[in-house]
């Protein structure tokens, strides 16, 4: 199957910002969507500091769990006004914001997954993307069954993959490295 | 393949056949050489992802996200900018080969003089009024794509004495799926800069370090007007299927 081997991967460096953000990278949905919620959280580095020139990018499933694209064995189907990809550049302040839907539940290859959302994260620094994932806090029972956070043992580690609330949303602070560190995956 | 609606709800779960890993490929994130890697590596070992309808499947974009002097970063401004006007073009494929059609490009680099359009970047090379750096296109049916730009030049920075970023553009692909998503840098042929370049020199084996390499193609080169440099990209590609082995085995039966 590998007969052509693939190209090696490389930082975005400092000046990401010419080439990755988009206008409306931050709006997976428009502003005043019904359902609409707001995913924010800090960036932070080995020392605690935040990661200003970093970029998070979301995509996941719309509220019924389904998606756009013809991989999708159930057949393709779009969710209007809704592009299910979020992208948005950190700030001053290594705080990233995106305005999505809540999914649904994704079935896999042992039964239903809890909602979440997969999350890449590029940075200066960064010689390739992280990947986690984030899930939700009302969800406790989807989630105390879900395959993917059930593979990770220790609690404390599988507790950084769940996004706190919010009063517009949650809140999704990822720790590259260090206390707290987020569980990354590898994909 | 099958569309019902009732598939949705098949109790045993939904299997879907992956992407193939290719960690061999990549540079690891924690490397001395680029210091700053130091506090930007996670230290716990990655947490293996079964990849699942989320992992497979990713945005379609369509062309509504590329102008159509997007793939042209000499136009868009006043007059052309200054260097040498050179067009930069290639296929996406996957690892079996496969074209990777009607996917998203995007590209930005540094001008002719080695500086970016960037409040971050102020080292004493001048800005040209007629260059932003930046441009987008979508794949053909055939997978390629092609752009239209001045050769970036080389810049300083401060990694470690003397050092010097070998000239380069940066893609950021997205592919078809979650996995295939790619951000990397296309590197000119014969660049003194490598042997010092912690980023050249991440990635750990040399065959790959060329496959970031762009050749000088005489044949796309368009006379009396740009030189022609053909870079292929290759992205992860899928595994088989059980079920598709199972109908090889059937064939060959026959």
């Amino acid at each position: 199957m590998s007969t052509h081997p693939t190209t090696p991967a490389q930082t975005v460096g400092p000046y990401l910002h010419i080439g990755l953000p988009w206008p409306d990278g931050p709006y997976a949905v428009a502003e005043g969507a019904p359902g609409a919620v707001w995913i924010r959280g800090t960036v932070y580095d080995g020392a605690g500091e935040p990661v200003t020139d970093a970029l998070v990018e979301t995509w996941q499933a719309d509220p019924q769990g389904r998606f756009d694209h013809p991989d999708d064995p159930r057949g393709a189907r779009s969710h209007p006004g809704f592009r299910a990809f979020g992208r948005c550049p950190t700030g001053a302040d290594g705080g990233y914001g995106i305005l999505t839907l809540k999914p649904g539940t994704v079935p896999g290859p042992h039964g239903d997954q809890a909602p979440h959302i997969d999350v890449s994260l590029f940075a200066r620094g960064m010689l390739h993307r992280v990947v986690t994932r984030l899930y939700f806090p009302e969800e406790e029972a989807a989630n105390a069954a879900d395959p993917v956070l059930n593979s990770i043992g220790d609690p404390d580690a599988r507790a950084t993959l769940v996004a706190g609330a919010a009063p517009d949303g949650y809140r999704f602070d990822i720790r590259i490295q260090g206390d707290g560190e987020t569980v990354f995956f590898d994909v | 393949m099958p569309t019902a609606p009732d598939a949705a709800s098949a109790p045993s779960g939904l299997y879907v056949p992956g992407y193939v890993r290719d960690h061999d490929t990549h540079p690891p994130l924690d490397h001395p050489g680029y210091r700053s890697t130091a506090l930007r590596h996670p230290r716990r070992p990655p947490t293996l992802l079964p990849h699942t309808l989320t992992e497979i499947t990713a945005p379609v974009l369509g062309e509504d996200r590329v102008g159509e002097h997007d793939h042209d970063l000499t136009r868009g401004h006043d007059g052309e900018p200054q260097g040498q006007r050179i067009i930069v073009h290639g296929q996406v494929r996957d690892s079996g080969g496969a074209a990777v059609p009607h996917t998203l490009v995007e590209v930005w680099q540094a001008n002719a003089a080695g500086r970016y359009r960037h409040t971050g970047d102020n080292w004493p090379a001048p800005l040209d009024p007629h260059f932003t750096g930046v441009g987008r296109a979508m794949t053909d049916a055939e997978g390629r794509y092609r752009f239209v730009t001045v050769r970036p030049g080389a810049y300083p920075w401060r990694n470690h004495r003397n050092a010097w970023r070998p000239a380069h553009i940066h893609f950021s692909l997205f592919g078809r799926a979650f996995t295939q998503r790619l951000v990397t840098q296309m590197y000119f042929p014969d660049d003194p800069l490598f042997f010092q370049d912690p980023m050249w020199n991440s990635v750990p084996d040399p065959r790959a370090r060329e496959r970031m390499l762009a050749r000088y193609d005489h044949d796309a080169t368009r006379p009396e007007w740009a030189l022609a440099y053909r870079w292929d990209i290759v992205l992860r590609g899928r595994e088989q299927t059980p079920f598709e082995s199972d109908e090889e085995i059937l064939e060959d039966d026959e």
